[in-house]
């Protein structure tokens, strides 16, 4: 035995560390891990709790119903409020609050409307130089209803 | 109408323009490989037998050690949340070849390596836990595990241990750095990496490099100790460092011919990467500097009749341009795998830094740090005693 | 074997027998999960479809999504690229994608072939090498069919990143995790649709649930030929696109 006594003392001191290895992982692993599978259930608590930026329309649509009707009869029926008027949960939470600002036609518009060859055929787009030579859009197009022939903006 | 990023030409995904993996990367498979190469070399005299390379084989332990300790600090160095690297071991996710890293190497240094070096210098410890000074003595006592029994039998049964823990050392070496290959060789989104070969050439390239290191330092050491190289040992490291290179190179080759052959839909991307931002690096550096022509040095003192010196020689250019050329080879790899855009449309630069966190300088630091350990290990447990021209040591006896 | 303090709180739930004090017990546990809501993971499978022919490339998308979810300039959860095949021979297309798409497109004139817009986004694979990859269960396939990241667990390691064959993942910067479309999930788990398909003003972009039976993804799949991204990866991707030209990449 005692020609074996540094290797028995060996493996004591792995069996120890195995142990104590053990023992703390048990201690620090996050709680339920492995519920859902191999992740921390927590994260899915961590990412929907995230804020909300935008509203959605049909939150605008409570308030705004006058403005909802305009866009069901026109071109820009299936477009939603805050695709032009960006994100305004804050403005639905506490509308007093904040009053979102208008957005500029002639900057605005043509990111969607601007004439180029790749854009599908099918899309309404133009020149603006050419089409409207540099006045805003809303001169002569009602953006909730923009279908040329309709009332113009005030 | 192309991007205007800085070093991209052609398209490439909006994410992809910046490298995800550095010169750490790099280094990290370059220092396991060293280990396991030093490892195998090792195990040439303990399990298959080969006395000639006797004289290196503490040497290539302590190498192999100093190599391991310095292993985890690029990847320590490299990660988003370093503090957070003990999850590895918590909640390791068996599917992912990175996971295995943490037990790995944890495996691998303590029952493998510090045992099979603990076994082999025990007789040693004992004596200098009676005989070193003050200051040092009380570590040598620890590692005596409070017993002072150096028997023959004792040490007989030291020497078997030994025996058993080198047969579990080799394909544990094997793992520590053939999962490293996996980890590249295994991600089906890149096709520079995905390839079962990558495992392989990894492991042959490690061991080519570790044998390489091993023969350097060696004829090194003795020279700055003034003490006779052992021609048999250095010509039987040169032969095995020739063979493995010659299974290497063709592995290599077959993996490029391969792809030269089918061409399939990543080749034509990956053919202009490789004559272009690769050339450097791949053609010159890894292909041509580092493979073929140490193999023609090194064939040329197997067919030739050259004396020792200038086989001394042949071995030294030989031995530093293979370590050239391996660490060429895992730049190619890492770095290569990230210059081309996943849409084969595309590719950026590498933007090395110099002085920050993932740079060049703290890569040149890694790189040097186990040098100085490996010199303290030597001081501390000397691979060499002052009987250093005897013949074959004694405490082998049994297995020989 | 030993109960923890946890297992054994949680066996005098039974005797308890109330579900709020079932639920203060799991609070206390700090396994918040069981705090029952009116989202039931089980009762949903999410997707998108991309529908390539309304895809107009104005960037609503990607502005809508860096809004929404903080993105840090310079990273995408979502982008838009152009494409131009020339008439044959075509071998490979022209693509750009300027900044992403954040700005849109700047225009492009006639010169023959054809060209559209490819809006890309995570495609919450099924069998997502990207979940396989990690080493420590910081990215992972939920239930509901998304692949999330749990930046409060993840190293940094970046080896998800290298494993995702459509460059959805990048690096936060500022908390040195992973990052990438979560698919809205803080919005969809509570009944709204993604950013950026609310923000999508042709409709090219639509959220789909593949469990709810009434939901338009069935008549859409149905009807329609269908194609995802990279298919020989068998990476069992849930963006299904419409009208996707093989020059995609």
């Amino acid at each position: 035995m005692k020609d074996v006594v540094h290797l028995v003392r060996l493996a004591a001191l792995f069996a120890v560390g195995i142990i104590v290895f053990l023992v703390a992982r048990q201690m620090i692993i996050p709680a339920g891990f492995g519920k859902y599978g191999h992740f921390r259930p927590g994260a899915l608590d961590d990412v929907r709790a995230k804020p909300i930026s935008f509203a959605g329309h049909e939150t605008c649509e409570a308030c705004h119903d006058d403005v909802h009707t305009q866009l069901a009869g026109g071109k820009h029926a299936h477009l939603a409020c805050e695709a032009c008027h960006g994100p305004q949960a804050i403005h639905a939470e506490d509308p007093a609050k904040v009053k979102p600002v208008l957005p500029n036609t002639t900057q605005l518009c043509p990111v969607c409307h601007e004439a180029s060859a790749a854009k599908p055929k099918w899309f309404p787009q133009v020149i603006s130089k050419d089409h409207s030579g540099g006045e805003p859009c809303k001169t002569c197009h009602q953006p909730h209803s923009p279908a040329f022939g309709k009332e113009a903006a005030k | 109408m192309f991007a205007l990023i800085q070093g991209v030409e052609g398209f490439m995904y909006p994410n992809e323009t910046e490298l995800q993996w550095s010169i750490l990367i790099v280094f990290y498979p370059y220092i396991t490989g060293l280990v396991a190469g030093a490892f195998i070399l090792a195990s040439l005299e303990r399990v298959f037998r080969v006395e000639s390379v006797k004289p290196t084989y503490r040497l290539a332990l302590l190498t192999a050690l100093a190599f391991l300790l310095v292993a985890p600090l690029p990847l320590q160095l490299h990660l988003g949340h370093p503090e957070r690297s003990f999850e590895m071991f918590l909640t390791p996710h068996t599917s992912s070849a990175m996971a295995m890293f943490g037990f790995v190497y944890l495996w691998y240094l303590t029952a493998v390596l510090v045992v099979e070096i603990w076994l082999d210098f025990r007789k040693d410890i004992v004596m200098f836990s009676r005989t070193a000074p003050k200051s040092t003595r009380w570590i040598y006592k620890i590692l005596t595990l409070g017993s002072q029994n150096i028997s023959e039998r004792s040490l007989a049964i030291d020497d078997r241990t030994g025996w058993i823990v080198t047969v579990i050392g080799i394909p544990s070496a094997f793992l520590l750095h053939g999962y490293v290959g996996f980890i590249f060789g295994s991600v089906k989104a890149n096709p520079w990496w995905s390839t079962p070969l990558m495992p392989v050439v990894f492991l042959f390239s490690a061991m080519v490099s570790g044998i390489a290191l091993v023969l350097l330092l060696y004829m090194f050491l003795m020279r700055v100790r003034h003490q006779i190289i052992d021609m048999r040992c250095v010509d039987t490291m040169g032969r095995y460092l020739f063979y493995m290179f010659v299974i290497d190179f063709s592995l290599e080759m077959l993996d490029l011919i391969h792809r030269v052959y089918e061409a399939d839909e990543s080749f034509h991307t990956l053919d202009f990467m490789v004559h272009t931002r690769l050339y450097f690096s791949q053609i010159v550096l890894q292909i041509g500097l580092g493979t073929l022509l140490p193999l023609a040095l090194l064939a040329a003192t197997q067919v030739f009749r050259i004396s020792a010196p200038v086989r001394r020689l042949l071995y030294s250019l030989a031995g530093a341009l293979t370590l050239i050329g391996i660490f060429a080879m895992r730049w190619n790899v890492v770095i290569g795998g990230q210059l081309f855009s996943k849409s084969f449309l595309g590719y950026t630069t590498y933007k090395m830094s110099f002085a920050t966190r993932e740079g060049l300088l703290p890569s040149i630091f890694l790189m040097i740090l186990p040098f100085f350990i490996l010199w303290g290990l030597v001081r501390f447990l000397p691979p060499w005693t002052t009987e250093d021209s005897e013949p074959l040591r004694a405490h082998h006896g049994g297995v020989s | 074997m030993n109960m923890t303090r946890r297992e054994w709180l949680r066996s005098t739930k039974l005797l308890l027998l109330t579900p709020a004090a079932a639920a203060f017990v799991d609070r206390l546990c700090g396994d918040t999960t069981a705090i029952p809501d009116k989202y039931q993971m089980a009762q949903h499978y999410w997707g998108m479809t991309i529908d390539i022919e309304k895809c107009i490339g104005c960037g609503n998308c990607v502005r809508a999504c860096a809004a929404e979810n903080h993105v840090q300039s310079g990273s995408f959860r979502t982008w838009v690229e152009r494409y131009h095949v020339a008439d044959w021979p075509a071998d490979q297309p022209i693509v750009d994608s300027p900044d992403g798409a954040f700005n849109g497109f700047p225009p492009m004139a006639d010169t023959g072939g054809k060209s559209f817009f490819v809006p890309k986004l995570c495609n919450q694979c099924e069998h997502s090498p990207c979940v396989q990859v990690c080493p420590v269960g910081a990215t992972f396939e939920t239930p509901d069919g998304l692949v999330l990241v749990d930046q409060s667990y993840c190293l940094g390691c970046r080896y998800c990143v290298q494993a995702c064959p459509y460059g959805c993942r990048f690096i936060d910067e500022a908390k040195q995790v992973v990052d990438k479309c979560t698919l809205c999930y803080h919005r969809i788990s509570k009944g709204l649709t993604t950013a950026c398909c609310e923000a999508c003003p042709t409709g090219a972009r639509t959220l789909a649930d593949l469990k709810n039976p009434k939901d338009p993804v069935h008549e859409f799949l149905r009807n329609n030929s269908i194609q995802v991204l990279k298919p020989h990866m068998a990476t069992g991707s849930k963006v299904y696109y419409r009208d996707l030209d093989e020059s995609v990449r």
